[in-house]
């Protein structure tokens, strides 16, 4: 719907671009450039770009989410009241401390066990099928299994502890028994898609650079170390920031499994522009908070943006 | 676990005597650092099956018998009576129903939109293509997930709140798939394309004649991961769809969690009928899914 409304190129750029190619692009060649990408931008702009110009006009705003319209006009001050406000601060507190709770395990554990897989000839597929079949499973269901495994007194995972002369913590009681649960679930949720991600860098190694060292005498341990991690690096780092940004992203699982709980101590950022923008109806208030994490995220993706080119060029 | 991968540093001493006998040492250490690598592995591996299994015998166990023996893995009486009473007390078809048109209509729409935008951009010379292109790269950092406020307001001024629509549009135009095409489709041999505008052929048919049925490999990895990620939607149907029977499998599920406390069999067996479609999916077509997230990392 907005597609027409897209800027006509200005003539600057446009001979920039155009300087490399022989002439100008035949006028049927333009006309259908347009038409194919048309469906794309259109969707694009509407529904992609669109919330983010909408967000941050309301923000500006003291729409509520009850009625329609947009309300009147507050200037800043949703973003003096959000960035003033203890409970946000201490939502984006809780994503921040998931994903420096979920990201070491989650980069670690399936480049160890990714590696140690490549290495055995047979059996890879039990060993894809066991790890990354989570992936494939809605969080609804995750939360429904995990939930009954954490069950006090009955549930198996409960139970677990006490086979290691251990006492399970309160999963849903308290505030790191809390973070406990909600951890080991998505640790065991989402480990396969890390897996895969390195699996696949794996085979992109060849195994005469293996056959070489062995010939020269590096065992197992030395292999990995000075030949695998060193060539995975790429991968390494790929994985690192896709982790860091879903991690803060984090919603399903705290949600559904615990509310947030308990008495919020583990709500996330999400769940608070959900909980102030659809249960109170703060529509600008929480339009202002989305912004801001937003722009959390962005400088997070640009910033790795920027690492990866330098390193890159760095290569080059 | 460091301590396993530790264990067989030996051979650190370079005093070169002889070096088949050292050659012979480190076969040996590497077969004992395979063996103990595959125990410690398939270990792993077997604890994560655990949750699966343990839904499905919870499942098939009558609630009495897992009142008493809660952690036993055994029953005497395995009987299927938790699925029917599960299959009557939610509206679990058309959860089924919607979940299903839904991410069939979301890949149809990406595969078809993303795939004709990224053949004109490797292609077709168009006026502002570098721009287009720019713009829809930048998309790449926007964070979808962060925007359902904004984007329910825009659907609520729409009028769209409680229809596939509304579930369907906007994941459909997702800069990734459309990198996807477009990285194939870069590799097509500019010659092919132009023999067949010298014959005369539209670009129409160019597209959907050269192009599309040389990226076969992109049209299903990114079908699969569109499908995928659509069944698994939770944030964004939740807040759309309010009525029980218009929503999808993750939301509708969702709603059983912390319900009643006794009736374990029937919770796990709609647990187990939530994962059944996407797993039996997945054991089909578990090669191309690990190959597409490895070539994309759509997450």
């Amino acid at each position: 719907m907005t597609a027409t409304a897209l800027p006509a190129p200005t003539t600057g750029i446009e001979a920039t671009t155009r300087h490399a190619s022989a002439g100008r692009a035949p006028r049927s060649e333009n006309r259908a450039g347009w038409l194919f990408a048309t469906p794309f931008l259109a969707l694009y702009l509407a529904f992609l770009i669109g919330p983010v110009v909408i967000g941050l006009v309301i923000s500006l705003f003291n729409t509520t989410t009850v009625r329609s319209g947009i309300g009147s006009w507050v200037g800043f001050s949703n973003y003096a009241d959000v960035l003033t406000n203890a409970d946000f601060w201490a939502s984006m507190w809780h994503s921040a401390l998931f994903t420096l709770l979920t990201t070491p395990i989650l980069v670690l554990l399936p480049l160890l066990f990714a590696v140690l897989v490549s290495r055995l000839g047979r059996g890879q597929w039990f060993y894809r099928l066991a790890f990354f079949a989570p992936y494939v499973v809605p969080s609804a269901a995750v939360c429904l299994i995990f939930a009954f495994m954490y069950t006090p007194e009955t549930g198996l995972i409960t139970n677990a502890f006490g086979w290691f002369g251990l006492t399970a913590p309160d999963f849903f009681g308290s505030t790191s028994g809390a973070w406990f649960a909600v951890v080991l679930l998505t640790v065991w949720w989402t480990f396969g898609f890390n897996f895969i991600l390195y699996t696949a860098a794996l085979q992109e190694i060849s195994e005469e650079v293996y056959e070489a060292a062995t010939l020269d005498g590096a065992g197992p341990w030395q292999q990995i170390r000075m030949i695998t991690i060193p060539l995975l690096r790429p991968t390494i780092g790929l994985v690192l920031i896709l982790q860091v940004l879903s991690s803060l992203k984090v919603f399903d699982q705290i949600y559904i499994l615990l509310t947030g709980g308990p008495n919020y101590t583990t709500r996330p950022v999400i769940q608070y522009i959900f909980d102030t923008g659809f249960s109170a109806y703060r529509g600008g208030y929480a339009a202002a908070a989305t912004m801001v994490y937003f722009v959390v995220l962005v400088l997070v993706s640009v910033a790795w943006f920027l690492v990866r080119r330098r390193s890159n060029s760095a290569d080059a | 676990m460091s301590t396993v991968v530790a264990a067989p540093a030996a051979g650190a001493d370079r005093s070169g005597a002889g070096r088949s006998r050292r050659r012979g040492e480190q076969e040996q250490s590497g077969k004992l650092f395979n063996r103990l690598a595959a125990t410690c592995v398939t270990l792993f591996a077997l604890i994560w099956l655990v949750p699966f299994l343990w839904a499905l015998i919870t499942s098939l166990r009558p609630n009495d018998e897992i009142a008493a023996n809660p952690t036993t893995p055994w029953s005497n009486n395995w009987n299927l009576d938790a699925y029917s009473y599960a299959w009557n007390s939610s509206p679990l078809g058309w959860w089924y129903v919607n979940s299903f048109v839904i991410s069939t209509l979301t890949v149809v729409f990406t595969v078809v939109v993303s795939s004709m935008a990224a053949f004109a951009l490797v292609n077709l010379d168009f006026r502002g293509k570098y721009i287009v292109f720019g713009l829809i790269l930048a998309g790449l950092m926007v964070p979808v997930e962060a925007l359902v406020l904004p984007q329910f307001l825009e659907f609520r001024a729409l009028g769209l709140l409680g229809t596939y629509w509304a579930v369907v549009l906007p994941s459909v135009a997702l800069p990734v798939a459309l990198f996807v095409f477009h990285s194939f489709m870069k590799a097509i041999p500019v010659a092919l394309i132009e023999a067949a505008r010298l014959d005369g052929a539209s670009w129409w048919r160019i597209y959907s004649g050269i192009a599309m049925p040389l990226s076969r490999p992109a049209i299903s990895a990114v079908a699969i991961l569109t499908f995928i990620t659509s069944w698994n939607a939770f944030l964004w149907p939740l807040l759309v769809l309010t009525q029980t029977k218009s929503q999808t499998i993750p939301v509708g599920l969702s709603s059983l969690v912390g319900g009643s406390a006794i009736q374990y069999a029937e919770t796990m067996a709609s647990a187990v009928l939530g994962i059944l479609p996407l797993l039996a999916v997945f054991l089909v077509l578990q090669r191309q899914i690990a190959q597409g997230v490895a070539n994309t990392g759509i997450k």
